[in-house]
């Protein structure tokens, strides 16, 4: 329990209300009775919750808990496997994500993703991030040059690759590759940026830039945070949600997660008992 | 048996495979090389072909063949990419499937068949450039699917999940992603493709005809290397060219098969 | 954005359609031209008459139908032993950096044209047989080994790729077991790859059978039913090719027909193979 000690020190950034749910301002993403299947198999089983607006927000639980199945929902890249269904209703801004009438390329540049293994698309550095302005529809040289440094330095990455631009991506080392990945999301200014468990293929050094990374930007963007490792979501200090088995166990401020959680379960899984 | 044993006999039979393609191909180089000089490539034949060049065949080849790749390589590609890519119904893309896999197995000759009654006859375009490139373009549309499903499908899923979720829509990615990576692919099969559509007789025979001039138009009948070579070799017009034909189409054939990988390598070399 | 992908959807499936399309096109123009005499002759009177004498309209196609059989018989024969010893040797046996290059050049065997094929046996092959074996040298004989070589690189490059599909461990759970690697090759290789080896022998088999050019150079094109290997013969696709050129009427209609057996034969041959690779693959 030495964590939880260090977690009590740290917990400093209560000053930016982060830790305690603000009481009485908007709501970004909204989930009420949310359930998602896979054929039959039911992936996520009536969860209902609420996420800020410029909140990082972290989602804990083991492989299988339906977390990376919650955020592939929230920009509907669940779509790509056949044979799901959903039942209830996920609300960003207030409008459904599954509404008919939505424009999913629209909301998925509103809602960026950075995946659990860094993938460099196979092009340059440069084009990696200009991919998604490019695809919108922004031509001019000049206006994607300036976007690409702008999402390159808020991802602080500009200085280790400014040199060389031209590159192939997939030279890059696997933590400048996340970062890369982030860029990548912030080149379409998005309002909320979704991360699924993206240090698991990182070394601790990498991981924590990562980390710090995250309370930057959450000055600015909405954050989704997935991860299985409880440590991480003690570190990362947020509000957090403990999912298991498809189901929301509870959510709290990481400080009472880990001093006292509600439930028996939650608590087995922050003291390392299983998963 | 002992290992050893066998593996000396399967050796001396892989050896023999190579003896084989050797002999094929020295018998035709020692008998063609000799008549294959400059004016042979760039003059037209006289008395049937028994002297004089292959010029024309060298144009009906090249014609017959780029009309053909020029048809089949975008509809073949886009197919391939309707069933990597498109395939949410369940029916349309088994027909599809179907569809190509047959036209593979159908034999050429049956294809010069079809294109004699369908294009030279029906559609009326006569003996021509034109109905010997459709038909060819028909008889390699299977493989430039096949080829270049294998090449799409062997493109990470993860490329297209990071452009699909930088909301590029599923067009975008095909187009922006998904081709560049499997371009050394498809220009594999491109490649295959052509190297079978240059060397192809049946098929054309029927189709192109066999006049020995040089085409002005697309409806102008032509005759191609392999079919000037068949005639001249069958009706015994002149050994000697015949076999200075053979020569080029060997050499033709090997040249691209050479590009083909050059290109192959290249491009992965760039990717690395 | 969202129409725009359905135009696509839509513009894609229809250009894949294309295939399907030309497909039903060679059956109803081939079929179209080529019934009316089956209907005339009666199936049964086609396939079986043994007399083809266009000049006093006799279309009996069975010396045809028996030649491509002979022939395509030859053709494996000699193509699936050396192709799958081939195979055998370059996926078990040879070094990789061997085998990748012979396996090259051994798919340059499928680039060279049926035409030089025909014509490299009309000047090697024929003679040869006629001086040590007797008869005229167009043969039975001349053309399966053409064509047995024709199908190599085929029989080669798909029994290749299923034996090195063949799992690793099974090598390794026999040579523990202190078998030889010619054992384990034989024991646990080549059972576990046969549903591949059988496709790659059907595929084989369709090449022979629909080969044209090279068969007519080297066969002998005589329509009477051979009785020996060293006979001339000749197959469903050689007649075709062979009389095209100035058939008219009747004829071009015999013609068209010859062309409708050899589609049904090729389509029984295909769905034969996508049944032993159902069969096989419980």
């Amino acid at each position: 329990m030495a964590e939880i000690e260090a977690l009590r020190g740290r917990c400093t950034r209560e000053d930016n209300n982060r830790c305690i749910p603000e009481n009485g301002s908007a709501v970004k993403i909204h989930a009420r009775n949310f359930s998602f299947f896979y054929g039959e198999h039911c992936a996520l089983r009536n969860v209902s919750l609420e996420i800020k607006p410029k909140q990082l927000f972290t989602i804990m639980g083991p492989s299988g808990s339906g977390k990376t199945t919650f955020l592939r929902a929230l920009n509907r890249l669940g779509d790509l496997i056949p044979n799901t269904r959903h039942e209830g209703s996920l609300k960003i801004d207030g409008t459904d994500v599954y509404d008919s009438r939505i424009d999913i390329p629209e909301l998925r540049r509103n809602v960026g993703m950075v995946f659990a293994l860094p993938v460099a698309l196979p092009m340059s550095i440069f084009s990696n991030v200009a991919h998604g302005p490019q695809m919108q529809g922004v031509r001019h040289q000049k206006e994607l040059e300036e976007i690409v440094e702008k999402a390159l330095r808020d991802a602080i990455l500009w200085d280790e690759v400014k040199n060389r631009l031209n590159d192939y991506a997939s030279r890059l080392s696997g933590g400048q590759l996340q970062r890369l990945s982030i860029a990548r999301v912030l080149a379409l200014e998005p309002d909320i940026i979704l991360l699924d468990e993206p240090t698991s293929g990182l070394d601790p050094i990498s991981t924590l830039r990562i980390e710090e990374l995250l309370w930057e930007l959450v000055e600015r963007y909405t954050i989704i945070l997935v991860t299985h490792n409880p440590l991480q979501a003690a570190r990362i200090d947020s509000k957090t949600a403990f999912f298991l088995m498809g189901e929301l166990i509870e959510t709290g401020s990481a400080y009472d997660i880990f001093t006292r959680p509600k439930d028996k379960r939650t608590e087995d899984y922050v003291s390392g008992k299983f998963g | 048996m002992t290992d050893r044993r066998v593996t000396l006999l399967f050796a001396s039979i892989t050896g023999l495979t190579v003896i084989i393609l050797v002999v094929i191909i020295g018998y035709v180089m020692v008998n063609g090389l000799p008549g294959l000089t400059l004016p042979f490539l760039l003059e037209s034949p006289r008395e049937m072909g028994r002297t004089g060049g292959v010029f024309p065949a060298i144009v009906g080849t090249v014609l017959l063949t780029g009309i053909a790749l020029i048809i089949a390589a975008p509809v073949g590609i886009l197919t391939a990419v309707y069933l990597t890519e498109y395939t949410r119904d369940t029916w349309l893309p088994k027909i599809v499937r179907f569809g190509t896999e047959s036209l593979a197995g159908i034999p050429s000759i049956i294809f010069g068949l079809f294109g004699f009654l369908f294009f030279v006859i029906y559609l009326d375009l006569g003996w021509s450039v034109l109905s010997g490139a459709l038909t060819l373009s028909a008889m390699i549309l299977p493989t430039i699917v096949r080829t270049s499903e294998e090449a799409i499908r062997a493109v990470p899923d993860a490329y297209r999940e990071v452009s699909l979720a930088l909301g590029s829509t599923r067009w975008q990615t095909v187009t922006s992603v998904v081709l560049p990576s499997a371009k050394p692919g498809i220009m594999t099969g491109v490649m295959l493709a052509i190297g079978r559509a240059i060397g192809e007789t049946a098929a054309v025979i029927f189709t192109a005809g066999s006049s020995l001039r040089l085409p002005r138009t697309l409806l102008d009948s032509t005759r191609t290397l392999p079919v000037h070579f068949y005639i001249l070799a069958r009706e015994g017009i002149s050994l000697e060219n015949a076999y200075s034909t053979a020569a080029v189409l060997i050499l033709l054939i090997l040249a691209i098969n050479i590009a083909a990988y050059t290109i192959m390598d290249r491009l992965a070399k760039k990717e690395s | 954005m969202r129409r725009g992908e359905t135009l696509v959807q839509w513009s894609l499936a229809i250009v894949a359609l294309s295939a399907i399309a030309v497909l039903a096109l060679i059956i109803i123009f081939i079929f179209k031209e080529g019934s009316p005499i089956i209907a005339r002759l009666g199936m049964v009177q086609f396939i079986t008459g043994t007399k083809w004498s266009p000049t006093r309209g006799m279309f009996g196609i069975l010396p045809m139908i028996v030649g491509s059989v002979w022939v395509t018989l030859g053709a494996l024969l000699i193509g699936v032993p050396i192709g799958l010893a081939t195979a055998i040797f370059l996926a078990e046996m040879a070094p990789s950096g061997t085998s990748q290059i012979l396996k090259s050049a051994i798919q340059l065997l499928a680039g060279i044209p049926s035409v030089v094929f025909g014509f490299i046996g009309l000047v090697i092959l024929v003679p040869l047989i006629r001086q040590w074996l007797g008869g005229p040298g167009f043969s039975v004989l001349a053309a399966g080994i053409v064509l047995g070589i024709m199908i190599l690189p085929t029989i080669v490059s798909v029994c290749y790729d299923v034996l090195k599909a063949v799992p690793q461990a099974y090598r390794e759970g026999m040579l523990a077991l202190g078998a030889t690697r010619w054992q384990t090759i034989k024991m646990v290789v080549l059972p576990a790859a046969r549903p591949g080896i059988i496709a790659a022998v059907i595929l084989g088999m369709g090449r022979a059978v629909g080969e044209t050019m090279a068969v007519i150079m080297v066969a002998g094109n005589a329509t009477r039913i051979p009785v020996s290997p060293l006979e001339p013969v000749r197959t469903l696709t050689s007649n075709i090719a062979l009389e095209m050129g100035y058939a008219v009427g009747e004829h071009r209609e015999a013609l068209f027909a010859t062309g409708i057996v050899l589609f049904i034969i090729i389509a029984l041959l295909n769905t034969l193979a996508r049944l032993v690779a159902r069969v096989e693959k419980v």
